[in-house]
């Protein structure tokens, strides 16, 4: 009986993935639930194991080509069953939206006997016969109702893991709490970023493949600056009062240390709660003002970037704003973060001072309707009463949607953010 | 700590109350002069004399509704049923007056009272005399039924039921009154109505219980530890009002739950218990919960059929490993 392998939805929102590298050959023996294959997917590069056991018979995907979800991208059989059909189908099978990985067509009785002849036994001795995969109707989307317990479809959900692609070890093919953490367990363990992506072209230059994650940026961001009708509003703060206040607390020790940027995500929250009307979401057919402050920030990871978010921002002290900002950007870095850690923002900040930058316009990240750039904080000669002084400032640019924000609203949430930044105790009032 | 039985630990508690509050009486059949039938009220007629520890006929209607008459008078009387069997007969006095008086006075009468007696089987008392009560009890607002499994648990619970100014049912059990448990000797034990106590940590599933089957639940914990399956064990206590964080704290840590009672199935406990599971733990949940409970059927003589129908240990096991997805 053969199974096929085909591309998995391994993110919920992958629609198509790069094959990174297959780690098993033609010809070798596969076991069920082994690694086939390291798979790009538009966030991180995750695993697709084996469905079924027998020979791998043909890879029907190169190294670094892409596929579409659902695809056939390979076919695992006896070593003598014929596969000629099933290879010669791949093209038009790619479309098909068939259930994935659910091996075809499989009887109880032949089911059972592959777990009795030869393969790992099973952890409980007793388990009646694996379950029915859940069928791959002819007419697409699956007739065979998918069996899950509720937990497993809350870790599932958590995981970002699609149940389709899990196999249920409960009675009736349920899909129950050991078999989610397996699932996870595989799909992270060799979770390990990718050797070699630059191929040398020629002398001059170099070729990059775009990455997926290139590929979802590029898609994003242009969907953003081209129909958003974009303003951006400029405003340098006077930071000696922060410079004052962070200085004083860290001199209380270590742990009362926190960044200038940890200071500007409070005001930004504080201020957001204080002007709802820029903390929004453009719907096309409505706006959407959120009660609750989910603030996103900007992280630059290694081929791109990412926007976890704080979420109830304005209720955090900032002590965890500064906790939590650091573990993100860490985890971020590692390409760890979950989706529900990266979605579900209702304004940005970018922060580009650590790089010297003095002032910049950040892309709005829709659907939300403002993104706050942050500059350098550098010291400057200002006029201060009449006298020159030398100060310390910071420019900040406010990119807004027209289609919400105003110029005088936005005008308004930055005179708000002038008076936390530049009387930082009124973060405490 | 000293070491008492389950009997010694109800009758310290009857007489530190007695002590402390010259309005707490006792009466039942058999309390004074033959020092009770089970010998809980062991000592307190030559005490407290027959103005408190007063003997009766044989008329459970009638001296239930005797004790009900003195609470509303303001005194604090401890009916004792020989078992819960025979208070069948009072059923009337328990749910019509003591647990209806403070809502159909008004609020004019307290009922501070307490029912108390042996409750479920014992060994080959047959079908009349094996019967669990608990969910019968429960069904009725304006009362409160506490379950101890342990001496601690039967005398603080049986302290707080005779300070509670409302009816509280106390079930107590043929079976548990020789068992032995650590009570504190010099200090006062009070069990709060209402509280739940964790009395086994573990990580795998729930066995959430009261009353006797305590003992069994502990013992399932024990046998099933040894197989590196380490179980909470949730004793209720109390089954009205219950403790139903304790349960959904327990059941969320676990992800899966067994719900032990002596009594019969269908619109037991366990069903209560099971309700408040699916309402707040559903997403919780990696099996359904599985029930244990005496077979449905009405106990038998034999001592053999006795013992299958009667739920323990044994059948406490198969349950935990059926929700584990072990068998």
């Amino acid at each position: 009986m053969a199974t096929k392998v085909v591309m998995e939805a391994l993110s919920p929102t992958m629609e198509e993935g790069r094959l990174v590298k297959w780690l098993k050959n033609e010809g070798d023996q596969i076991k069920n639930g082994e690694t086939l294959a390291e798979v790009e997917t538009d966030k991180a590069i995750m695993e697709l194991v084996a469905r079924g056991e027998g020979v791998l018979r043909k890879r029907l995907l190169n190294e670094n080509d892409a596929a579409p979800v659902g695809q056939l991208i390979a076919v695992i059989a006896p070593p003598d069953e014929n596969i000629d059909a099933l290879v010669s189908s791949a093209g038009s099978a790619a479309a098909a939206p068939a259930a994935p990985a659910a091996p075809a067509a499989a009887s109880a009785g032949a089911t059972q006997e592959k777990v009795a002849s030869g393969a790992p036994p099973a952890p409980p001795p007793a388990r009646p016969a694996a379950p029915p995969a859940p069928s791959a109707a002819p007419s697409g989307n699956g007739g065979g109702r998918m069996r899950s317990s509720p937990l497993a479809r809350r870790m599932a959900s958590e995981n970002g893991l699609d149940l389709q692609g899990v196999q249920g070890s409960g009675p009736g093919g349920r899909i129950i709490k050991r078999d989610i953490e397996a699932a996870v367990a595989s799909g992270s363990a060799k979770q390990q970023p990718t050797a070699g992506r630059f191929v040398p072209a020629g002398e001059d230059y170099r070729d990059a493949p775009l990455t997926q994650i290139r590929k979802t940026i590029a898609r994003r961001l242009s969907e953003s600056i081209g129909p958003i009708p974009t303003f951006y509003l400029t405003a340098e703060f006077d930071m000696e009062r922060v410079a004052e206040m962070r200085a004083a607390m860290a001199a209380m020790g270590d742990e009362f240390k926190v960044s200038f940027n940890d200071i500007v995500l409070k005001a930004v929250a504080t201020a957001l709660a204080q002007h709802p009307e820029v903390n929004a979401h453009w719907l096309g057919d409505k706006i959407r003002y959120f009660n609750r402050v989910h603030l996103g920030m900007a992280v630059a990871i290694e081929d791109g970037l990412i926007t976890p978010v704080i979420f109830d921002a304005d209720q955090k002290r900032m002590s965890e704003i500064s906790r939590e900002s650091r573990e993100l950007a860490k985890r971020a870095r590692e390409r760890k973060l979950k989706p529900e850690e990266y979605t579900g923002s209702t304004f940005s900040v970018s922060n580009l001072g650590m790089f010297g930058i003095d002032q910049f316009t950040a892309i709005i990240n829709p659907p939300e309707v403002g993104i706050l750039a942050v500059g350098a904080l550098e010291e400057k000669p200002v006029v201060v009463d009449g006298a020159l002084a030398h100060r310390k400032r910071m420019r900040v640019t406010m990119s807004c949607d027209h289609r919400v924000v105003d110029g005088a609203l936005g005008a308004r949430f930055l005179q708000t953010l002038r008076r936390l930044i530049e009387n930082p105790l009124m973060l405490v009032y | 700590m000293s070491v008492i039985t389950y009997r010694d630990a109800l009758n310290q508690a009857l007489r530190e109350e007695m002590h402390r509050d010259d309005r707490v009486f006792i009466m039942g059949e058999e309390v004074a002069v033959y020092q009770g039938a089970y010998k809980v009220s062991k000592g307190l007629l030559q005490e407290f004399g027959e103005m408190r520890v007063v003997d009766t006929p044989i008329t459970e209607l009638g001296f239930a509704g005797v004790g009900v008459g003195a609470a509303m008078v303001g005194l604090r009387p401890i009916i004792e049923f020989m078992t819960w069997n025979f208070a069948l007969l009072a059923i009337d006095q328990v749910v019509n007056s003591a647990a209806k008086m403070l809502y159909m006075s008004g609020g004019q009468y307290n009922m501070p009272m307490v029912f108390r007696g042996p409750n479920g089987a014992a060994l080959q008392l047959s079908a009349q005399h094996s019967q669990a009560w608990e969910s019968w009890l429960a069904h009725i607002p304006g009362l409160k039924v506490v379950a101890p499994g342990t001496p601690y648990d039967a005398k603080g619970l049986l302290k707080s039921a005779i300070r509670d100014d409302n009816p509280v049912i106390v079930l107590e059990g043929e079976m548990l009154y020789n068992t032995k448990g650590e009570v504190p000797e010099n200090e006062e034990v009070i069990v709060p109505l209402g509280k739940a106590e964790l009395k086994r940590e573990g990580e795998h599933a729930s066995i959430i219980t009261h009353g006797k089957m305590v003992l069994a639940a502990l013992q399932a914990a024990d046998q099933l530890g040894k197989q590196g399956i380490n179980v909470d064990v949730v004793d209720l206590r109390t089954i009205r009002p219950m403790d139903v964080d304790a349960i959904t704290t327990s059941v969320r840590k676990t992800n899966r739950a067994v719900v032990l009672e002596e009594g019969w199935e269908i619109c037991g406990v366990g069903a209560q218990v099971v309700d408040y599971i699916q309402r707040d733990c559903f997403d919780d949940l990696d099996a359904p919960v599985v029930r244990v409970h005496q077979a449905d059927v009405p106990m038998p003589y034999a001592k053999n059929l006795e013992r299958a129908a009667k739920p323990d240990a044994a059948k406490a096991i198969a349950a935990v490993k059926k929700v584990m997805y072990l068998e």
